[in-house]
């Protein structure tokens, strides 16, 4: 259980142990957020004493009354309004006037409760108080989560992108410096592996692009009713030199035009990757299968190679960013460990998913499924976080009592 | 490889074959014999066939700890062979260590420690310090 601090600031005394034995245990549940508060409530009986306890250690919540001997309330809450904490004021008000809720609105107060209440009253103005706080919280929460993902992202991303550079760099200092003796062979091995590297990189670059569009939610998408079948004719046709260099057979099966609505580059990119993926990891000599359907509201891309395969517990998290699988079937084939994090980030665009069946030494079978009518929700990725609204949303005005 | 009791024997690990041709190239010029291998896996396989006089290990490869694994695993089969490890992450993480303290001593289990990228001069002196030219004779003829 959440405790949170409550600070009643009144001269009257009756008013602040009301306030005490009305909150003695009484809990708040927050549904969304799963959580329960309880609060422990301390007391000041003037401004001048509240502000102390404030400054040393600020409550969660302030209870203000507004007219005290010494400093009023509206002064403590314009003493306080730069303080930087999470800090929600409630002010006591007597004879409740407009110029007052106005005046204490702007300095920053929360919530108003009108002199005399009934502890019912106050209890449903504190568990409004109490709401907000637990959902900022998780706002809070999910941020941070966030920002550490990226964090990790960014990390890894600057490995991927020195690792190529490094290479780079060592076969043109040896050339520099002569190492590599009389053979040409030797000079040819440096030059080319360079190539293959850079081509890598750029390959990294573009691909990490195609994820920051994705991710953005900027990106003006535009849906329209395509052919997911023409659309895999044109990605085969690229793939075909490469192909039959290792002489590996692609098919496509479809019973006829397959209709998705859709946006074309998306479609593109999804059979782009996993077609790649099926010709890079292929045996010499293979084959690919490029299986097209449309059942009811829901397309299905399916994508089968007679290659490397790999185990169950690597399967599980090759939909992850920068997740390759490393070993010596694997060390000569180039990729940004991106390329099925991005088809698994397009399939959720439409509802779907993408998914792998695969046996090691014998072949993978890669299948994204999409749904047909991605509604405005689904075509959006941007979550909005609970508590975003601002504090004066929730302002009531004061009522009179 | 074949076995010249004269030359000295490296053993490299990395899963950037760009990195083992480079260093073999340069270490071979120098006078080395060398092996490769790009995982866990296959060091262990080279450990077995023909153990080395000095392992260099990189630490990122089939998983983040390959690295660290191979020292405890070197260490504890062939304590003698010296390691020297080759790593980018000090700058990528910023996890930060070393082999100045004990501490770091204790758990690294190497002897050597070095950021990427390096230069094949680095990688030199730090095999001829752990590696004076006569060990592997000497190994030999005990």
């Amino acid at each position: 259980m959440d405790i949170l601090r409550v600070l009643v600031t009144d001269d009257e005394l009756g008013m602040r142990l009301g306030v005490v034995r009305t909150l003695r245990g009484f809990t708040v549940r927050v549904p969304d957020v799963e959580e329960v508060i309880g609060f422990e409530v301390e007391e000041a009986e003037n401004g001048e004493a509240a502000l102390e306890i404030i400054r040393r250690s600020p409550p969660q919540i302030l209870f203000l009354d507004h007219k005290m001997p010494g400093i009023s309330g509206l002064e403590v809450l314009e003493a306080t309004r730069d303080l930087q904490s999470e800090m929600l004021t409630i002010m006591i008000t007597a004879y409740a006037s407009i110029e007052t809720a106005v005046q204490a609105t702007k300095s920053g107060a929360y919530d108003f409760l009108a002199k005399p209440f009934t502890p019912d009253e106050l209890r449903n103005t504190i568990r409004k108080a109490a709401t907000r706080l637990a959902l900022a919280k998780q706002a809070r929460k999910l941020a941070e989560e966030k920002r550490q993902v990226r964090f990790q992202f960014i990390r890894v991303l600057g490995h991927e992108l020195k690792a190529p550079l490094n290479a780079v760099e060592g076969y043109l200092r040896m050339l520099q410096e002569g190492q590599l003796g009389e053979k040409l062979s030797a000079y040819t091995e440096a030059v080319d592996r360079s190539l293959v590297r850079i081509e890598g990189m750029r390959k990294l670059v573009a691909d990490l692009l195609d994820v920051t569009h994705i991710e953005s939610g900027q990106r003006q998408r535009s849906l329209e009713s395509v052919d997911v079948v023409q659309i895999a004719g044109r990605v085969l046709e690229t793939f075909a030199p490469d192909a039959a260099a290792r002489k590996i057979d692609i098919v496509l099966n479809a019973p006829g035009p397959v209709r998705l609505t859709a946006d074309r580059g998306e479609i593109e990119m999804i059979l782009n990757n996993l077609i790649s993926n099926a010709v890079k990891y292929n045996r010499d000599g293979g084959r690919v299968d490029v299986q097209l359907a449309h059942q009811s509201e829901r397309v299905t891309i399916s994508v089968s190679d007679t290659g490397i395969g790999l185990a169950t517990e690597e399967a599980a998290r090759l939909f992850g960013e920068f997740v390759r699988i490393r070993n010596d079937k694997t060390r000569n084939i180039l990729g940004s460990g991106l390329g099925l994090s991005i088809v698994k980030k397009l399939a959720s665009l439409y509802g779907g998913d993408a998914t792998v069946v695969s046996e090691a030494g014998a072949g993978s079978t890669f299948t994204v499924t999409l749904n047909d009518q991605p509604t405005a929700a689904s075509a959006s990725p941007a979550r909005t976080l609970p508590g975003d609204s601002s504090p004066r949303a929730d302002c009531e005005n004061p009522a009179v009592a | 490889m074949s076995n010249n009791p004269t030359k000295r024997r490296v053993l490299l690990v990395d899963d950037d074959s760009d990195f083992l041709w480079q260093q073999k190239v340069q270490l071979e010029a120098a006078g080395f014999e060398v092996s490769t291998a790009v995982g866990e896996t296959e060091a262990k396989e080279r450990l077995a066939e023909c153990p080395p006089d000095l392992a260099v290990l990189d630490v990122m490869m089939d998983n983040p700890d390959t690295g660290f694994t191979l020292c405890y695993y070197i260490r504890k089969h062939a304590p003698k062979i010296p390691i020297i490890l080759v790593t980018s992450i000090v700058s990528e993480t910023g996890l930060d260590f070393a082999l100045a303290s004990e501490s770091d001593r204790a758990w690294i289990r190497a002897d050597a420690l070095l950021a990427k990228p390096i230069r094949f001069e680095q990688l030199r002196r730090e095999i001829d310090r752990l590696l004076p030219h006569e060990t592997a004779a000497t190994a030999e003829a005990h």
